[in-house]
């Protein structure tokens, strides 16, 4: 038994290792090939690598099926959009917050703001659960959906375009190769210390909640905090996801908000495995790969891909990650 | 000897049905009382009032020296009332010892740890160490609690209400589903907590109840029809006719 676990734990490790090297090694493989344009895919599906990582929290480790993760993503990028569009017009946000380009200002703002939207939206959903909880997650992201739509300063339904990315101390955010390590660094950061979090007595308390939140009051732990907490903490990443979203594009609009990303983000996250963290990577890789690939083969991609992920939900019980680890949920 | 916990006229309707009706009990420090009664008596729902699952209809509770009536579940579990559950209620895809430090860890109260691995504290590893020997699970630490048998998840599920350490438990049928062999070795577990901590103990074996009671409150129809010392109980010609019946009658 011992030495099964001890198997399986090792095998775990060596896959998390071959990632990390994949990661690593991308922006070198895509030029040996010949396709450097590829960089900007490889920085997108990181980019939604962290946004479905920070879902994986709630959703596979808290059990809390939220359907508006998107909401999140959106503030952290229109944060960036905004603060930019005044950085180039000279102007101040209701006429007292400077812009900003520098990521130093912007992307904390980002993940600062998408946690208070956060703590604000689950503070109100958390007081319902199941079928309830997604459609209310659903009905306030698409609340803050129809709000981007309404920003007519910042190109309502069109979006707002804005050049250059934010710019980061001593690197050059510009060369496509230095902002997918960036977002690399960051995710790579995320995923260790969400280890951790979920290890400790936070994430202890937190996977105590999904199993049986109950038995949780029963022993004295008031389950709505940690609940709360997973959820503005999720927000946050999701923000800062939002944020570098918006540079990669140098473009936002209502779009990152959408209920279809909110989906999308469940998608990964479900794909790679619940409550599995790195699963969630390996998700937003697979779902946008395929997206790339099908999309590039026919103009009816959507036909395909839709059962070409219900037979790998069906038939990965506990995720691609699941799958190729050997292990099933934490 | 004071009481430790005192209910006074609590009421509880779901509809047109009074669940507990009136109904006035106490338990007194170091004692362990045990609620009998027929099915649908209002056993479960009471323990639910007490342990802030429930919200009285009217009445009020007061728990070592204070109201608690207002309190919920967790804040009433903190302050040492804390129940067991008659359905099993253990994390399933917990180790048995997850299960113990998870408990340790919700009686210190420390939730909001982010860095360092609940598994490497000592403050939380010794104790459920030390109750998992003491309860008779210390071989089945790394189990998952799914993969116990059933009487060894009823004791889990008592252990987890220990490891808070309790002024007061609230055990609802901790023998429920359990074979005659594991009865007796969960009689004898409670009978050597007996007297370190308070209990009210709903039950359905009368074997055990007159082995641990000190006192004993019949309830019927949501309210107390007798209270009193075991053997008072069980000769009451009230209690005879409302619940203990017919085959008490005959066997004396």
């Amino acid at each position: 038994m011992a030495k099964l676990t001890r198997a399986k734990f090792t095998r775990e490790r060596i896959l998390i290792l071959v990632g990390l090297a994949l990661i690593l090694a991308y922006p070198w493989g895509v030029a040996a090939v010949g396709q450097p344009f590829l960089i900007g895919l490889g920085a997108r599906i990181l980019v939604m690598g962290l946004a479905a990582a920070s879902l994986d929290l709630i959703v596979g480790f808290g059990g809390m099926v939220s359907f508006g993760h998107a909401a999140f993503f959106g503030v952290g990028g229109y944060v960036v959009g905004i603060l930019a569009f005044h950085a180039h017009d000279g102007t101040d946000l209701l006429g007292v917050i400077p812009g900003s380009n520098q990521a130093l200002v912007a992307w904390p703002a980002a993940i600062v703001l998408g946690g208070l939207a956060a703590l604000a939206i689950g503070a109100l959903s958390l007081r319902t659960t199941g079928v309830h909880f997604i459609m209310i997650t659903l009905a306030f992201a698409q609340m803050l959906f129809f709000l981007a739509v309404s920003l007519k300063t910042y190109g309502g339904d069109d979006g707002l375009s804005f050049r250059p990315r934010n710019l980061l101390p001593g690197l050059d955010t510009r060369n496509e190769t230095s902002f997918y390590y960036v977002v690399a660094v960051l995710l790579v950061g995320f995923l260790i210390l969400a280890r951790r979090l979920l290890d400790a007595r936070f994430g202890t308390a937190l996977r105590g909640v999904r199993e049986n939140e109950r038995r949780l009051a029963a022993l004295g732990i008031a389950p709505y905090g940690i609940k709360l907490a997973a959820f503005t903490l999720a927000g946050a990443v999701a923000g800062l996801a939002g944020a570098l979203m918006a540079n990669q594009a140098r473009f936002v609009s209502p779009e990152l908000l959408h209920w279809t990303k909110s989906g999308d983000l469940l998608i990964m996250v479900i794909l790679g495995g619940l409550g599995t963290l790195y699963g969630s990577v390996l998700g937003a890789a697979v779902l946008i790969i395929l997206e790339t690939v099908l999309a590039a083969w026919t103009e009816h991609w959507m036909v395909v891909l839709g059962p070409v992920l219900v037979a790998l939900i069906l038939f990965a019980r506990g995720g691609l990650w699941g799958v190729l680890a050997g292990t099933r949920r934490s | 000897m004071s009481a430790l916990l005192e209910a006074r006229n609590l009421v509880k309707r779901f509809g047109g049905l009074v669940a507990t009706n009136d109904l006035s009990l106490n338990v007194r420090s170091g004692e362990c009382h045990a609620l009998i009664g027929p099915n649908g008596a209002g056993k479960s729902t009471l323990i639910a009032q007490l342990a802030g699952e429930l919200r009285s209809d009217a009445g009020t509770i007061r728990f070592d020296g204070a109201d608690v009536g207002r309190l919920g579940m967790a804040a009433r579990a903190r302050r040492g009332l804390v129940r067991s559950f008659q359905i099993t209620a253990v994390l399933p895809d917990f180790t048995v010892l997850e299960n113990l430090a998870l408990a340790v860890q919700a009686r210190q109260g420390r939730h909001y740890g982010f860095w360092r691995r609940a598994a490497d504290e000592p403050a939380l590893r010794d104790p459920a160490r030390r109750l998992m020997d003491e309860i008779g699970l210390g071989e089945l630490a790394e189990r998952k609690a799914r993969e116990l048998a059933h009487g060894e998840q009823r004791q889990l599920e008592l252990a987890m209400a220990l490891a808070t350490e309790p002024k007061l438990l609230l055990l609802d049928e901790p023998m429920a589903g359990m074979g005659p062999e594991e009865s007796r070795h969960m009689i004898a577990l409670l009978q050597r907590l007996k007297g370190g901590v308070s209990i009210l103990l709903v039950e359905h074996d009368m074997e055990a109840v007159f082995a641990l009671a000190d006192r004993v409150t019949v309830l019927v129809y949501g309210g107390a029809v007798a209270s009193g010392a075991p053997d008072a109980i069980r000769a009451d010609p009230a209690v005879i006719e409302a619940y203990l019946g017919t085959d008490e009658a005959e066997g004396a």
